[in-house]
């Protein structure tokens, strides 16, 4: 292309402690042009975008703007390179206008504020491109929609050229994401240069002028608009899959353990998370759910631990009703989850070794006596469990925060085996994980299949779900797609399915 | 050369321990450089502080008897604070604790020693809990923030007292003053020999060593660490939180007020306005000092009664009192300004090194 990228930014690397979340990312933006930044969850794409917008360095690597190298080393500073970032969680003062909120991002100006010359500038510049929105209005009167277009202004009313809008369509209704799609299409004709984040391929394939895929913090592919094909975008997105098969024994029985029918249920946007979804799994079975992470399956794991209320449905554990039941009784009742975010929930990251072992059984005659606590049955099953599952880590009585995330991750397994569950629900066991650390996870999980508990393996990663399990479901918008035996598994089809499409009445 | 902080991955045992000590003679240097400004020898000052609090058992008892409150305080906000529960509302459950007690006596004078202090120490906590767990409710109910509510309450109870010494509660034969009757010999804590130090201490004491017991290696303190740490994790362990939120607002509050009790009981020996010059408010530095350990708590209200009582002797010689309390905030100031020097560990780098990094 003869024309100089708007914004160009070369090499990429930003690294956090322990992880690569951009390795070596090249990526061009144009005036005019809809950029979509594609990828799973935790590909790398908030990250790469928070770097254009200033709120993380980069670890290596330029930025170019309009071919000249800048630094961009705070929010500010990229405002002031005309560079605008709406993010997923709105950063909106709730008591305040609109007008006040629009004002408070002003950068420069006079010291005293105007504001009717500011609420006739918004009304201006939300009738030039279509986002209309009262600029008295007080931000807490308004829809999820409405401030998104608070937010979209705000960049606006600074001049920001480049538009940066992360996963945008993830709180809006479908009336909305039309009304969002022709908005953005019309800050492009003016020439603007918009970047939008999606993991959904169906709005991708609708607004995009070009796609870039990330993967694992790498961009494995970028396409122009012409050459858009969605088994092309799903292999770029999951990539292709050599699958090889540990060995593994047929579940013994047909007996369903967990019998799951028509359950609906909320997620934290108080939209259907969960959209009647119904299968069972046998003991002894390891039942995968493949998916784009963000399609319920974070919200199905809750449902069964009853962290999350359901709406309607039920949920069947050996014949028994445990939808509705507390925490705590469906864990006596041996029922294992293993949260995607270890230390958010599975541990207390400030605690020790030896306080998180006893995290869920602290009350039992395991650990305690009376009141209180007993210590020493405390340490001594910490060091069985540490042992056992080859935790490394300084001492037991470190707070866990200063593990490493495969041995936080095996510390959480041990611990959760160690309960002896008839049930497991596990979410992304293997993410942010070494080779090392992914090997022994999937043994701990074998062995657990093969003591005879019905596990719920809940994975993006294709290959993972075809050497572990033996059905697989496919989930996509709190759904149930499509079901197949894992030895009769088809990548494409469950690509397909994945991205949300059915064809012909194939799957159900 | 760059300075830098890092965040330090253990922290470190012998750094948690010396900054606070630091801190506090980093204090005194600063209030000494002020007292020498504006001519006084600040070890002079210092001196006379130290001999007022601790020179003659006067002295001492009365730092004894400033401690007593201020530990009990102390150790009420400690159980909240340690569940990341912000109830600085210590004061307003001191004052309903006292009030709460004080009925006891002026309704069954009658009643023998025996009874009587036992159920005003009842009372007391029903009291005191009471107003704690108001605001608790709230919290659980509606997520009302504690940190408003329960200040809000202080408040009400502070004027609350005041309506019934004024009105309802006012002793007929009081010449008009704003006091409640005398309480009967029964309803007075026994104190030791003729100093005023008297047998709140006991409960201090107790109180401390219960806790630390409880904190270390019950499952409640247990749960409520949990809680504290990660909300998140509690509720995925089965910890019931709102049940927690409740019993704990209404333990902290209950030993306040129980503080309350024990000092009309064993001080005042009458319901006043203004029993407490902000000892539930002074709590919360003495809480926070301490990093809520029970035990600590004792040492470091005892040393702020130090500073108070040392404040009242050196008005003798022309120094305001406003002396000790500046020494009480600049201590606060240090420690709490230094606390993160314990979690970071300074690091000095060169030049090359902070390009590449």
């Amino acid at each position: 292309m003869g024309v100089t990228p708007l914004i160009s930014m070369r090499n990429i690397v930003k690294r956090f402690p322990g992880v690569v979340a951009n390795d070596q990312v090249n990526l061009d933006l144009y005036a005019g042009q809809i950029h979509a930044i594609l990828g799973e969850n935790g590909s790398g794409k908030s990250t790469l975008m928070s770097i254009l917008a200033g709120l993380y360095r980069p670890t290596e690597g330029t930025i170019e703007i309009q071919g000249t190298e800048k630094r961009i080393n705070s929010p500010s500073d990229a405002l002031a390179c005309g560079i605008g970032m709406v993010h997923q969680h709105f950063r909106l003062i709730e008591s305040f206008t609109v007008a006040e909120n629009i004002a408070l991002s002003k950068t420069g100006g006079s010291f005293l504020l105007d504001e009717d010359e500011i609420t006739v500038e918004i009304k201006a510049l939300g009738e030039k491109y279509g986002l209309t929105v009262d600029p008295d209005a007080y931000v807490w009167q308004l829809s999820v929609g409405e401030k998104q277009r608070v937010e979209i202004l705000r960049m606006l009313y600074n001049d920001s050229r480049v538009l940066i809008l992360d996963e945008p369509t993830a709180v809006l209704t479908p009336q909305e994401t039309r009304e969002l799609f022709s908005n953005l299409r019309n800050m492009a004709d003016n020439g603007c240069a918009v970047v939008f984040i999606s993991h959904k391929l169906n709005e991708v394939e609708a607004l995009a002028d070009r796609i870039t895929v990330l993967r694992n913090g790498r961009v494995t592919g970028s396409i122009g608009r012409e050459e858009i094909n969605q088994s092309k975008l799903i292999e770029m997105m999951i990539g292709r899959d050599i699958i090889t098969a540990y060995e593994k024994s047929d579940p013994p029985g047909d007996e369903p353990v967990l019998v799951i029918e028509n359950i609906s249920a909320l997620n934290d946007m108080n939209t259907l998370g969960l959209d009647r979804i119904s299968f069972n799994v046998r003991a002894g079975e390891i039942y995968g759910i493949a998916g784009v992470s963000g399609n319920g399956q974070r919200e199905l794991a809750e449902v069964i631990a009853g962290l999350r209320h359901t709406l309607s449905g039920s949920i069947r554990f050996y014949g028994e009703e445990i939808a509705g039941m507390s925490p705590k009784d469906i864990i006596t009742r041996g029922v294992s989850y293993v949260p995607e975010d270890r230390l958010g929930m599975g541990l207390v990251p400030r605690l020790s070794s030896c306080d998180n072992v006893i995290l869920k059984e602290y009350g039992g005659a395991k650990f305690s006596q009376g009141s209180f606590l007993k210590r020493d049955a405390a340490i001594a099953e910490t060091n069985r469990i540490v042992k056992e599952f080859d935790v490394r880590m300084g001492s037991i009585h470190q707070p866990v925060k200063m593990m490493s995330g495969g041995n936080i991750q095996k510390l959480l397994l041990g611990r959760e085996i160690a309960s002896q569950p008839r049930l497991m629900v596990v979410l992304y066991p293997v993410r942010g994980l070494d080779i090392g650390a992914i090997e022994s996870v999937h043994k701990l999980l074998l062995q657990l299949k093969d003591k005879n508990t019905a596990i719920i393996l809940v994975s993006e990663e294709l290959e993972e779900i075809a050497k572990l399990a033996d059905r697989v479901g496919v989930i996509f918008s709190g759904r149930i797609l499509g079901e197949f035996p894992v030895s009769r598994m088809d990548t494409e089809k469950i690509g397909a399915l994945m991205a949300g499409i059915v064809e012909d009445g194939g799957a159900k | 050369m760059k300075i830098r902080l890092e965040k330090s991955l253990a922290p470190n045992r012998t750094s948690q321990t010396a900054v606070p000590v630091i801190a506090v003679l980093l204090a005194l240097v600063f209030c000494g450089l002020f007292l020498a400004a504006t001519g006084r020898n600040p070890f002079e000052v210092y001196g006379a502080m130290f001999s007022g609090a601790l020179g003659s058992e006067y002295g001492i008892s009365e730092t004894i008897v400033k401690t007593i409150p201020l530990a009990l305080c102390g150790l009420g906000v400690a159980v909240a604070f340690r569940m990341q529960i912000w109830n600085i509302g210590a004061e307003g459950q001191f004052y309903m604790g006292a009030c709460f007690a004080t009925w006891l006596p002026l309704s069954f004078p009658e009643l023998p020693f025996s009874a009587m202090i036992p159920l005003m120490m009842l009372l007391a906590a029903v009291g005191g809990g009471f107003w704690g767990l108001v605001a608790g409710w709230f919290k659980t109910k509606w997520q009302v923030s504690e940190t408003i509510t329960t200040l809000m309450m202080n408040y009400i109870a502070i004027l609350w007292v005041n309506y019934l010494v004024y009105g309802a509660w006012r002793d007929p034969q009081g010449l008009n003053f704003p006091l409640t009757a005398p309480f009967p010999e029964a309803a007075m804590l026994p104190a030791f020999g003729t100093l005023r130090v008297h047998y709140g201490i006991f409960a201090v004491l107790l109180l401390a060593g219960v806790l630390w017991l409880m904190f270390k290696s019950s499952k409640w303190g247990y749960e409520t660490l949990v809680i504290g740490s990660n909300p998140s994790a509690a509720r995925y362990a089965g910890i019931d939180i709102r049940k927690n939120v409740l019993m704990v607002m209404f333990i902290s509050g209950a030993i306040s007020g129980l503080a309350g009790m024990v000092e009309v009981s064993g001080i005042v020996g009458r319901l006043q306005p203004g029993i407490s010059p902000g000892y539930g408010y002074t709590a919360i530095s003495v809480a926070w000092l301490a990093r809520l350990h029970p035990l600590a708590i004792v040492m470091v209200a005892f040393l702020f009664a130090i500073i108070h009582v040392g404040g009242f002797m050196i008005q003798t010689m022309g120094i305001p009192s406003a002396a000790a309390t500046m020494l009480q905030g600049a201590i606060l100031f240090f420690v709490v300004g230094s606390e993160i020097l314990t979690r970071y560990e300074i690091k000095l780098k060169a030049k090359e090194e902070v390009q590449n990094d």
